[in-house]
């Protein structure tokens, strides 16, 4: 058997794997977002209302709250498409503070008391096969036709759109799977945790996604991924510092953004 | 006619930067737009291109109403363009950023991208692959395909767009200033290109400041001043049009050298007209 500290490490790798990669696609077509914790909470409380309020069996739960997820993903995706840079960063952060806040209030799933009793179904097999799908499309992804569109609007969006790409679409699109990723990803964190409440999405959540992505580097998606495994780890590997260990890891992230600003993988452009 | 605008107006909170502009663009012709810096003539580049939308006045392509539509939608219907300032994909190699003008031609294929093996080039991704080269060897930059776009020579840029443009398969192509900032040599070979377009099928609308050259490749020249049309016809008739001249060169020179064209029939106007362009 498994040493329970060790899976759980792997586990939440996996599960922060899958949170970055789910930032990393709409930041791969220029749309950056500071509300992903948002989409992870209405993953994580659609999927764990339906297991642990109504019985649902897991699997369907936790595609109904990445579909949810990527729902309101679409529909936060269309003011996105006329806010650009920092304004957009801006109305993700609002999207991301807004749910929270809802959740903060909504009786049926316990409002400030948070959802307990969910039923411990995310297992290390299962986080880390959906990882090894999404590495596989990503793969995929990089030198298709979709992706060099979502290079392409990253890159220059006017000129993507006299070539006749029809930039709402994309990006709608691109916004909602990648809220859907992130609904999936809050689905399994909830069937680990047992326990979800909303203090645990608020903006620190969607902040630590993002860096995950910044550290690793926005350029590619094996940079995200490394990124949330080392965002994951080292501060397991710090533990012995105790009451320092997030000081320094702080610092370590200080000092790459100083030595490395593309992030550990990544080009320099 | 392939591009008619009628009675085109666009104003910019107050200021008028068109003012009543029609043009015809025939097909199969290289139509030249000139005039002085801030006549209108990338404003005018850019209502063609959707990228804004008239103030009044119709646009239309092939006889159907684009005025106000979106670029994509412009360019989907046959019209493609360039920027004065080239905007690449400059992340992207230059084989990528002509694959990438092809996505509105190609076949969708989302689902085979995730269903087929990894490291494989499918038919529909090798025929891309194949179209785009051949694209980049009629602008001459096939030995360069995998250079990164933003690394190129800013000649070899504007031809990278200009092949990135061609991909969309256009039937009309806009070319804003395609030899801006080129040395002599690059631009007799945009000359030979641009013709070689013509060859193939496709029109040609550009604006340039290079006076020898739209004076060589161009069937028919609309001139521009303020925001207003003031001289229309082949080049023979524009080089000598007083009105063209004094756009250019001010009244008192148009007069002066009016006057040298009635003693020396048009020669030294014309010469001064493209010494002051070529500068």
């Amino acid at each position: 058997m498994i040493d329970p500290y060790l899976e759980s490490i792997l586990i939440f790798s996996g599960i922060n794997i899958i949170l970055a990669l789910s930032l990393y696609l709409p930041i791969s077509a220029g749309l950056l977002s500071l509300g992903h914790g948002g989409f992870m909470a209405i993953g994580a409380y659609m999927s764990a209302a339906c297991t642990a309020l109504y019985g649902l069996p897991f699997l369907p739960s936790l595609v109904l709250g990445a579909v949810m997820a990527g729902l309101v993903g679409a529909i936060v995706g269309f003011p996105a498409l006329r806010i650009k840079g920092v304004y957009l960063i801006i109305l993700t952060m609002g999207f991301g503070e807004i749910t929270r806040v809802f959740f903060l209030n909504f009786e049926p799933t316990g409002a400030a008391s948070g959802l307990g009793g969910i039923p411990p179904d995310t297992t290390l097999a299962l986080v880390w096969f959906i990882v090894a799908i999404l590495l596989f499309g990503f793969f995929q992804l990089r030198r298709s036709r979709l992706g060099r569109v979502m290079t392409a609007i990253r890159d220059d969006e006017l000129a993507a759109e006299v070539i006749g790409i029809n930039l709402a679409r994309i990006k709608v699109a691109v916004f909602a799977a990648g809220a859907a990723l992130g609904g999936l990803g809050g689905g399994l964190y909830a069937h680990y945790a047992l326990f979800i409440d909303p203090a645990q999405f608020g903006f620190h959540r969607s902040a630590e996604i993002f860096i995950m992505v910044l550290l690793g580097g926005m350029g590619n998606y094996l940079g995200a991924t490394l990124g949330a495994i080392v965002f994951t780890v080292l501060p397991e590997v710090l533990r012995g510092l105790q009451d320092w260990r997030m000081t320094l890891f702080g610092s370590l992230l200080v000092i790459l953004m100083i030595v490395r600003p593309w992030g550990l993988i990544g080009a320099r452009r | 006619m392939l591009l008619k605008l009628d009675k085109i107006t666009k104003t910019f909170s107050g200021y008028s930067a068109l003012t009543d502009v029609s043009l015809e663009v025939k097909q199969g012709e290289v139509h030249a737009v000139i005039g002085p810096n801030g006549a209108g003539k990338t404003t005018l580049f850019n209502l063609i291109s959707g990228v804004l939308a008239p103030t009044a006045g119709t646009i239309r392509l092939s006889g159907v109403d684009v005025t106000g539509k979106r670029p994509d939608h412009v360019t989907r219907m046959g019209l493609a363009r360039t920027f004065q300032g080239v905007r690449l994909f400059q992340s992207m190699t230059a084989l990528e950023n002509v694959q990438t003008g092809q996505f509105i031609r190609d076949k969708n294929r989302l689902l085979s991208t995730f269903t087929s093996l990894p490291g494989k080039t499918g038919k529909a991704e090798r025929a891309s692959r194949d179209a785009a080269m051949e694209l980049l060897t009629l602008v001459g930059l096939d030995k360069h395909h995998k250079l990164i776009a933003g690394d190129l020579a800013l000649a070899d840029q504007r031809r990278l767009e200009i092949a990135r443009a061609l991909a969309t398969k256009p039937r009309l192509l806009l070319l804003d200033e395609p030899v801006a900032g080129m040395n002599p040599t690059e631009v007799n070979d945009a000359a030979r290109l641009i013709k070689q377009l013509c060859e193939r099928g496709i029109t040609v609308l550009l604006t340039e400041h290079h006076m020898s050259l739209v004076m060589e490749i161009s069937d028919t020249i609309t001139v521009l001043n303020y925001g207003k049309k003031i001289a229309e016809g082949d080049p023979a008739s524009i080089r000598n049009n007083p009105l063209v001249l004094e756009a250019y060169l001010g009244s008192d020179v148009a007069a002066h050298s009016a006057h040298q064209a009635a003693a020396a029939p048009g020669e030294q106007a014309r010469s001064e007209l493209i010494a002051q362009e070529d500068r």
